[in-house]
């Protein structure tokens, strides 16, 4: 079945001359697949990232932002390989709320 | 490894559609083009996708197709072209 | 322009807010949480990150017009370019990542653009990250079906009897359009030329900029 991303061909409206300076937590999103990636670590190869994005579905695929897709498929790899746990993650986003309510 | 193809041959790219996740994009498929040039043996995307390793190797090819027979109600020219990345285990000799 | 609008608010600015205090989203938070979790377990460290966002911030399509440049007035380097992107680039100090350059040149007969229809494949270390537009659907679905039309809506406008050929970027190349040097400026210095070569003339939906009208 022919995927959502394999648009290549369909028809589409014009080209909109948009872009925008990335901001630092998208560059940091392509960071942490950059090393996550790298021969030294191999622990998430990019088809990996390729297909987690793939297997968002055409809805969320539309919904979410570039470097959105990516970190959702990048936390998808890692929970699924064991990397971190969800039990791990769900404390440290708790953290992380918390931190930025009492202003850093 | 030795490429099967060479550059200048007549190749057809494989009618197939199966899930996963696939680097022959879906309008080239079952289209035929000619060999623009070998390039080096990769790891399977198909078989990285899945955390495993892609050995053995794939010969990668540039694939050259004229965009008339690509798209049958093609607008421009009749040189015009779309080159394509296309695994060794995609093509066929047409 | 930038007077007048002091004058008119004279030290009235608000302090720009830093991004940092702008309230983030559940994926800026995600992003912050699975890199503390990854540092934490020393999978790598801050300083690895840092590293990798400096390497970004030093790519950027200044290089790319280095390399046009050169080639522009360099044969035998436009050569060697043509026949291996890859080894080029790193001739002039621009080291490529994992996947290969390959350069493919516009013509009198021939007119080549770039396009990812399966994501969003672009050169990052001649051109550093991609413009918005190269990654959107309009961009990626059309361009292989219906280049003219989306050069058009660049303001390119081909003569007739040039091809256009499209390269899709599907796997482990990567590619570079190296533009026609424009006319009149054979008396040009390298350096001046390379100002001359655009991030979007180099991915082929435009040409590069004209040379400069100078006195006589």
């Amino acid at each position: 079945m022919r995927g959502h991303h394999d648009m290549g061909g369909l028809p589409a409206g014009p080209v909109e001359p948009t872009e925008h300076n990335y901001a630092p937590w998208e560059k940091r999103v392509h960071a942490l697949l950059t090393l996550l990636s790298h021969s030294s670590r191999g622990i998430i190869m990019v088809d990996e990232l390729r297909i987690g994005i793939e297997a968002l579905g055409a809805e969320e695929y539309d919904r979410l932002s570039y470097y959105e897709r990516w970190i959702v498929s990048i936390t998808n790899n890692l929970l699924k390989k064991g990397v971190i746990s969800t039990d791990e993650l769900g404390r440290k986003l708790a953290e992380i709320e918390a931190r930025e309510a009492k202003g850093q | 490894m030795n490429a099967r193809f060479n550059a200048g041959e007549k190749v057809h790219v494989r009618w197939a559609d199966p899930p996963g996740h696939l680097r022959t994009p879906y309008y080239i498929r079952g289209k035929n083009g000619v060999i623009e040039r070998v390039l080096d043996a990769f790891a399977n995307p198909e078989e990285l996708a899945f955390g495993r390793d892609g050995l053995p190797k794939q010969r990668l090819y540039r694939v050259r197709f004229r965009q008339a027979e690509v798209w049958p109600d093609y607008q421009g020219q009749p040189g015009d072209t779309v080159d394509v990345e296309i695994y060794e285990h995609w093509l066929e000799r047409a | 322009m930038h007077a007048d609008h002091d004058h008119v608010h004279p030290h009235r600015h608000p302090p720009q807010p830093d991004v940092e205090d702008t309230p983030s989203t559940y994926y800026q938070r995600l992003e912050e949480a699975v890199r503390e979790l990854l540092i934490a377990k020393g999978i790598f460290t801050g300083e690895d990150i840092r590293r990798t966002l400096e390497i970004y911030d030093s790519q950027s399509p200044v290089l790319g017009g280095k390399v046009v440049a050169r080639a522009w007035v360099d044969p035998a380097y436009k050569a060697r370019l043509l026949a291996d992107g890859s080894k080029a680039v790193e001739e002039l100090g621009i080291p490529m990542d994992t996947t290969k350059l390959v350069v493919v040149e516009n013509t009198p007969a021939v007119h080549n653009v770039i396009v990812c229809t399966l994501c969003s494949c672009y050169p990052r270390p001649v051109l550093g990250l991609p413009p918005d537009w190269y990654k959107s659907r309009n961009y990626r679905s059309r361009t292989v079906r219906e280049p003219r039309a989306v050069l058009a809506e660049f303001g390119t406008q081909l003569p007739d009897g040039v091809d256009v050929r499209v390269h899709d970027s599907t796997a482990d190349m990567r590619y570079l359009v190296l533009p026609m040097r424009p006319a009149g400026t054979e008396g040009m210095e390298e350096a001046a030329l390379a100002e001359l070569v655009t991030r979007d003339s180099m991915i082929g939906v435009s040409l590069p900029r004209a040379a400069p009208v100078t006195a006589p």
